[in-house]
């Protein structure tokens, strides 16, 4: 069942006078017991999607849903929301005021709804998330724990709400190598234990492969691929995936894709990746005669289903003749 | 959480221990301790009626003596008693214009910080308005207006003296909802009051605190000013004694003993004030915290 | 092969065969910071060599000694630190040189690319003139020369010519990195240092940093330590591995073995922390290590890894072990001096008999090492028994 959803979702900025369109239409679904991962570079505008998941940013058009009901922006209907999706935040050790103690920082959502048994409930969310015994970490400061344990007390704070989805922005991409590993396989035992979905932003395949269920490669604000993550990362039908995993350190053939991340406020007409596609540019585009249409005819935007999806003219093209 | 309450009383100790390695600090410490047990004092061992013109025993413009240890006024009233209880009046205005320039300057600086937009740049464009009026001409009008009395000077000097304080805390508000620990809070659900007191406000107030400190010094020196301008709140302060002294001409004829005591009065007291706040500043504020 | 029980628990040392053209040479490197609260040990120990053109990758989590090591070598440490050793450059010990030669071996011999390209450049002036300024101190060009070695310096990392004139926030985070390496390249040095050069990138930024990298190793005979916590970004770059763990090597070898059969357990967890996409064994199963690193105040006793290490016995809390040679049969490796850069890991599975316990001589602290065996005077000697070398 459907749990987390955006539906044609845009969320536009106004960039030195231009407009950027940071999120430029959007499906995206998380279900129930889920983990979704978002993949794409600085700049596709998968940290924009999902702080307008969180109900941090409003979007132009399109809505946020949770468990079918659209998100209302009213300062009341945004706490409701607060307690079904939480944050899982980039960087821990500045997501915890340095001021507070640990219990403080995960008795704070507690306190703000004002939920009852606040004490039990910050004991069982920090032994939750693996912090044992709860109470010989009630009285540490941040700067007294591990990086590792600042990020497992963030996700301590975000379980005392119970809530269904957990957004994590780069849950572990601040943490040492060792931890890391830590981390995802807490998220893992979370779903097994609570059913919790989970929504992983990240710019680490190799981060989605471990978790994930189901994957979202997003590319200047759209979705260009998406499906079961052995599928996609396992044989990539859009010529981005394939680069992206073409450039992981083991690959044998790594297929560097030539200038920046392009510019929000400047979409190219056509596929907005023909620029710097590498199928275009060696004339296979050319070959399967789908050229003109990857520089002059847009994509549609691809639906929210799990299977898998592609929003490519030369993956079109090559899938339906055989 | 008694364990919570043994931790902040360390924190308290760390305080302390940082605190007594500012030796000036400590100096200032001193002198603000021995000047407010002196105020505090002065009525259990004097007796005011020695300030009453009618009443004064001493001979006129009198140079210091035994009886009169810093000599007599044009109306052989005692300088000391006047000094003693001219500390009261000093410091109580002192103390209280600071403390509603510090309220005025941390409302409106962390309103002004927390809500972006127009409230925000209105509330700074009436900021600005107030730190580039000319602030004395304005307490004075202030003062005129109002009429006498102290409760007229603190309000003369709070409203005249918040608008620096206010640009300080916003800026200081605007890095703190900047950092990650804020936005974690409002996806928890937080407002703006819970933003505003739970992370805003513990995190300016180590800089209002060594703020007001200096804030009390530059407002004894106001109220001075004021005082020998002529706008007084009709008791005895030290400011009232040097317009007093200069109304007699007491520099030209030679009665050192009633400018100077008032004088170095004011300096040791705005002195101490201000060393204090330096310590405090190196002290509480990391950024300085190194560099000391 | 076989040690008799009496002797040091280390057959491998610095002075392993005839390596050509050794460019950089650490020996026994130790840097302790002095702080209020006591000695800090960052590193303890380490014995390293880089010939020219060769890439050597070192690899640890935050807190082990890794980016200290680096700054050491060219002197980057604060004036807490406190540098035991030797460190040769050129057969030069960059610890006694003056600081007049330093400041030219800085620039001319070896330079350093830092991490967090955004910070280390001067925001208020043009690239260009940055690349040019090394150049222009040490009067090795004229204004105009200068100009067009940057033009080239930035064709040379991918960038445009005009470039040179774009302030850092006109770049991106990989042009910026890449304008990192132009500077470091200006003065045409023999040595590079990157610390951590592609941590805050993009993979396919990632990619092409790396891509440059190696091809000015390849192209220019470059010598290159890199530092990363990422073994699979080193393994594929780098022509040897080093791991480090508090403060000390814990494995060694070339990049491949090391990274697809580490001896060390925290060699084979760093090696995990980063799957492959596409190994079925890694799928919905991350893999992490327990615990946190150590605190470098206070290490635990024997191997300091014993308190998180999955396999250790119960000797492993007294018993520290050097760096041994690993090869994929421990009893069949090879002398370590035949060959040129052997997989060495110090662990106590790495022996030939991981259960016998040496005798009680040879306990760390009683020093029994040097008159067992002569040998053992090398750098990388057991390092529990001989730890006056540090305080020197």
């Amino acid at each position: 069942m459907t749990l987390l959803e955006a539906r044609d979702l845009h969320v536009e900025f106004t960039s030195r006078g231009r407009r950027a369109r940071a999120v430029d239409g959007v499906n995206l679904t998380v279900g129930e017991g889920e983990i979704v991962a978002l993949v794409g570079e600085s700049g596709c505008g998968k940290t924009t999607l999902a702080r307008t998941l969180l109900g941090l940013e409003r979007p132009a058009s399109g809505t946020v849903r949770y468990g079918g009901t659209p998100l209302a922006y009213s300062t009341r209907a945004l706490k409701a929301y607060r307690r079904e999706v939480q944050l899982v935040p980039q960087d821990p050790t500045g997501s915890l005021n340095p001021r507070h103690t640990v219990y403080e920082a995960v008795a704070e959502g507690p306190r703000i709804h004002g939920l009852r048994d606040e004490r039990q409930r910050v004991a069982s969310a920090l032994s939750r998330a693996g912090l044992r015994p709860p109470e010989r970490f009630f009285p540490l400061y941040p700067h007294e724990l591990s990086g590792g344990q600042r990020q497992r007390v963030v996700i301590a704070g975000a379980l005392a709400l119970d809530p269904g989805v957990l957004v994590a922005d780069e849950p572990v991409a601040s943490l040492d190598a060792s931890v890391r590993g830590e981390i995802l396989a807490l998220l893992l035992r979370l779903r097994a234990e609570l059913g919790l979905s989970a929504l992983v932003v990240t710019h680490d395949l190799g981060l989605a492969w471990n978790i994930a269920d189901r994957v979202a490669v997003m590319y200047l604000g759209r979705i260009v691929e998406s499906g079961p993550v052995e599928q996609v990362l396992g044989s990539p039908s859009h010529p981005y995936t394939q680069a992206l995993l073409s450039v992981l350190p083991d690959s044998p053939a790594p297929v560097v894709l030539r200038g920046e991340p392009p510019d929000p406020t400047r979409v190219p007409g056509g596929c907005r990746f023909h620029p710097r596609c590498q199928v275009l540019a060696a004339g296979k585009a050319a070959e399967a005669g789908v050229d003109g249409r990857c520089r002059s005819q847009p994509l549609g935007i691809l639906p929210a289903a799990s299977g898998p999806q592609v929003a490519c003219h030369f993956a079109e093209g090559s899938r339906t003749p055989a | 959480m008694s364990e919570a309450t043994a931790r902040r009383r360390e924190g308290i100790a760390r305080f302390w221990r940082d605190y007594r390695a500012q030796r000036a600090g400590l100096y200032g410490a001193a002198i603000l301790v021995a000047a407010v047990l002196a105020s505090l004092a002065t009525p259990l061992v004097t007796d005011p009626s020695g300030l009453d013109v009618t009443r004064a025993t001493g001979a006129k413009m009198a140079p210091p003596s035994l009886a009169f240890p810093l000599g007599t006024d044009e109306s052989g009233r005692s300088i000391l008693l006047m000094i003693m209880w001219g500390s009261r009046v000093s410091l109580l205005i002192g103390f209280l214009s600071a403390l509603l320039s510090m309220v005025i300057g941390t409302v409106v600086g962390i309103t002004a910080g927390h809500f972006r937009g127009w409230p925000s740049a209105v509330l700074m464009r009436v900021t600005d308005w107030f730190l580039v009026l000319p602030s004395l001409v304005l307490a004075l009008v202030l003062a005129a207006i109002l009429g006498g009395g102290t409760s007229t000077i603190v309000l003369a000097i709070g409203v005249t003296s918040w608008a620096s304080t206010a640009r300080l805390i916003r800026a200081q508000t605007l890095a703190v909802e900047a950092r990650p620990y804020v936005e974690r809070s409002r996806v928890l659900g937080a407002g703006h009051w819970h933003v505003m007191t739970r992370h805003v406000l513990p995190n300016v107030a180590p800089l209002v605190l060594a703020n007001t400190t200096l804030t009390v010094a530059s407002a004894i020196v106001t109220e001075s000013t004021l005082a020998f301008l002529g706008a007084d709140s009709g008791q005895a302060s030290w400011g009232s004694m040097l317009r007093g002294s200069y109304d007699w001409g007491a520099v030209t004829s030679g009665a050192w003993w009633y400018v100077l005591p008032p004088g170095l009065c004011i300096v040791a007291v705005v002195l101490a004030f201000t060393l204090c706040g330096r310590a405090l500043e190196a002290v509480l504020n990391p950024r300085l915290r190194g560099a000391a | 092969m076989t040690p008799s029980e009496r002797q040091p628990e280390t057959r491998v040392t610095a002075e392993a065969g005839t390596r050509p053209g050794r460019l950089l040479d650490l020996r026994d490197v130790a840097v302790t910071y002095r702080s209020t609260a006591g000695d800090v040990p960052a590193v303890r120990g380490i014995s390293l060599d880089l010939a020219e053109g060769e890439a050597l990758g070192v690899a640890g989590e935050s807190g082990s000694g890794k980016s200290t090591l680096a700054m050491a070598v060219l002197r980057l440490l604060p004036r807490t630190a406190r540098v035991g050793g030797e460190i040769l450059l050129d057969g030069e010990d960059v610890l006694t040189m003056t600081w007049g030669r330093l400041r030219a071996v800085r620039w001319a011999s070896a330079s350093v690319v830092f991490q967090g390209a955004q910070h280390a450049l001067n925001p208020v002036r043009r690239v260009g003139a940055q690349i040019a300024e090394p150049l222009l101190v040490h009067g090795l060009a004229t204004p105009a020369e200068a100009r067009s070695r940057v033009a080239e310096l930035l064709e040379q990392v991918g960038l445009p010519g005009w470039r040179a004139r774009s302030y850092p926030h006109e770049l991106s985070g990989g042009q910026r990195q890449r304008v990192m390496i132009a500077m470091a390249l200006a003065c045409s040095p023999r040595l590079i240092i990157a610390d951590e050069p592609t941590t805050a990138l993009d993979v396919m930024i990632q990619a092409q940093v790396l891509t440059l990298i190696r091809s000015l190793i390849a192209d220019r005979g470059i010598g290159l330590i890199m530092i990363s916590h990422d073994l699979s970004v080193l393994a594929a770059t780098c022509d040897r591995l080093a791991v480090m763990y508090a403060g000390r090597v814990v494995e060694t070898g070339p990049s491949r073995e090391v990274f697809a059969g580490a001896r060390h357990p925290y060699g084979r967890a760093l090696a995990e922390a980063f799957p492959t996409v596409g190994d079925f064994a890694s799928r919905l199963a991350p893999r992490g290590l327990g615990g946190d690193p150590p605190d470098p105040m206070r290490l635990p006793g024997g191997c300091s890894f014993h308190p998180r290490c999955p396999v250790a016995l119960p000797s492993c809390s007294w018993r520290e072990v050097g760096l041994w040679p690993a090869g994929r049969t421990p009893g069949d490796a090879p002398p370590p001096d035949t060959v040129p850069s052997p997989h060495t890991a110090a662990c106590v599975h790495v022996l030939p008999d991981p259960e016998a316990v040496p005798d009680p001589v040879t306990r760390p602290g009683t020093g029994a090492g040097p008159e067992a065996d002569p040998e053992a005077g090398g750098a990388d000697a057991a390092p529990a028994a001989r730890p006056a070398k540090e305080s020197a």
